[in-house]
């Protein structure tokens, strides 16, 4: 294996570059400009129970070094994705891909999580138990400890596929949420997906989005999330997958010195969308800058 | 899409807030009417998504209005600087479904992309009725450019400063087979109603990406969810579901 490869939970990966969910639909978009197979992996575009037409818009707002999004989880719903969005994956992507799940109640993370464990491709269940733009759901199964254990312990039971858990960041003590769901059964930890935020505009005098608030992300939570990739990485002895405003190969590396193991891009997808080749590209001369001979290294913990 | 690093070519005022930037490359390839290029500005992290006014092989030309900060900095650009652009964004107006008596309705900043529809339309031979609406005669742009295309020109002002007194939809001769319009939403809405053919009709909102991948942009039509920086910016009128 390669001087970029990493295992994710027992599944060997080229490079530890994955885009996020959300920023990366299911593939076809980033085909049509580059080969996406150099990738790692991706994460799909987070899938429901049902489908989803998502929040009114504007759903994007500015900020100084990123931006907030309120998309509300836009999907075709579970079904549909698999009589449809798959098939068309399959043809521009030969790895095995991230599915991305959310729900507004256990049953749907359920639901979701067995129709989408029966599909070849799918190499590993990322939970979202975490996104900001959903009411009665989402977030709030990400902020208690037990809510997010009993999805973890209920998704783990119908899937024999590696099970990860995306956190949101907007807990007081994300360490507590990791190690619940560590102890409910998850294969590994994603973290931190967008941290709610909002903006005004002066003429209106009204919240830029519909949603009124929405999740932040780009390189101005960069530091937030490797100072709790870090913190959860002293305390849970599963793999991490480090994300939050990475946009080059040093952040990468950055992100893996700090404890994950692999590595998710997501708003820097938007505003160039050959960032993730550019950073697979880059990754070799940044480690020769740094002495890192393997990726594989930076994982040993003392 | 084309990912470039375009040379400014000019990058000159027309009226108190609408610029007119002329950018080239020499792989650029020809827009179609009704695209849209995303721009990278220096200090900002999104693109600014801006409609193709003019477009040949190798260069394009943008007109833009100056709103905020992004577009400041984008007018104190000068030639011979490089912007970095994402281009041939957007699915373009379908000159083929204009039958021989196209009418153009373009309103304040949505009368860039008319000017490369009514060229292309006039190089399909057809003839090409136009109407720009703005509010007041101080707002006027690119009406002598539509001239020179040899279109027939209505010109309405909200305030009767100049041209007819009064909206895009108060002007609209009686004879036409198709419409095409861009503005904004309320015009939009007004030719909807008052148009008698089909049409297609260019929209506006906010992006995140501007190329399909980050639903950011998305609205619903009668024929399902669209994005509006991929599946449009411009719907056929058929599919257009107005929200309140």
């Amino acid at each position: 294996m390669g001087r970029l490869s990493v295992d994710l939970c027992g599944i060997e990966i080229d490079n530890p570059v994955i885009p996020a969910s959300g920023t990366f639909g299911f593939g076809y978009e980033f085909a049509e400009i580059y080969d996406i197979n150099c990738l790692g992996t991706f994460s799909f575009k987070g899938t429901t129970k049902e489908p989803r037409f998502g929040n009114p818009t504007p759903r994007i707002a500015e900020c100084a070094s990123g931006m907030l999004n309120a998309v509300g989880l836009q999907n075709p719903g579970v079904e549909k994705v698999i009589a449809e969005e798959l098939p068309k994956l399959k043809e521009v992507f030969h790895k095995p891909v991230m599915a991305n799940i959310s729900g507004f109640s256990v049953d749907d993370y359920v639901y979701t999580s067995e129709k989408l464990d029966k599909e070849e491709q799918v190499g590993w269940l990322e939970i979202n138990i975490s996104c900001p733009n959903v009411h009665g759901g989402g977030m709030s199964f990400g902020t208690d400890p037990e809510a997010a254990a009993s999805v973890m312990k209920a998704v783990k039971e119908v899937t024999t596929k590696p099970v990860i858990a995306k956190l949101t960041p907007n807990v007081t003590d994300i360490v507590s949420m990791a190690k619940a769901c560590v102890d409910a059964g998850a294969d590994a930890i994603s973290l931190i997906n967008t941290m709610l935020g909002m903006r005004i505009d002066l003429k209106t005098r009204k919240p830029l989005l519909a949603n009124t608030t929405g999740g932040l992300s780009g390189p101005a939570i960069f530091p937030v999330a490797l100072r709790m990739v870090y913190q959860v990485a002293q305390a849970v002895d599963v793999p991490i997958i480090g994300m939050g405003g990475v946009s080059s190969a040093e952040d990468v590396l950055e992100m893996m010195m700090a404890g994950a193991t692999a590595v998710q891009v997501g708003a820097a997808n938007l505003v160039d969308p050959m960032a993730c080749p550019k950073m697979i590209e880059a990754l070799p001369e940044a480690m020769d800058r740094y002495g890192i001979e393997t990726l594989k290294e930076l994982q040993i913990k003392e | 899409m084309q990912d470039l690093n375009l040379t400014i070519k000019e990058n000159i005022r027309l009226t108190d807030k609408m610029w007119k930037m002329e950018l080239c490359h020499p792989d650029l390839e020809v827009q179609k009417p009704g695209q849209f290029i995303n721009l990278k500005i220096d200090g900002y992290f999104l693109r600014r998504p801006i409609s193709v006014c003019d477009a040949t092989n190798g260069e394009v030309t943008i007109i833009y209005a100056v709103v905020g900060k992004g577009t400041t900095a984008l007018s104190e650009m000068t030639a011979g600087q490089k912007v970095q652009a994402l281009c041939g964004l957007g699915n373009g107006y379908d000159t083929s479904l204009s039958g021989d008596k196209p009418l153009l309705l373009g309103g304040g900043a949505g009368v860039p992309p008319m000017y490369l529809l009514a060229k292309q339309l006039r190089s399909e031979g057809k003839p090409v009725a136009v109407i720009l609406g703005f509010n007041t005669a101080s707002e006027i742009f690119y009406d002598e450019e539509f001239y020179k295309l040899g279109c027939r020109v209505i010109l309405a002002t909200a305030d009767g400063s100049l041209g007819a007194k009064g909206f895009v939809t108060d002007v609209m001769p009686e004879d036409y087979t198709y419409v095409y319009t861009c503005g904004p939403e309320p015009m939009l809405k007004a030719v909807y109603k008052k148009a008698e053919t089909s049409g297609q009709f260019s929209f506006e909102e906010r992006m995140g990406c501007g190329f399909g991948a980050c639903m950011g942009c998305s609205c619903k039509t009668i024929t399902g969810y669209k994005r509006i920086c991929k599946d449009g910016p411009v719907l056929r009128k058929e599919e257009i579901l107005w929200e309140d």
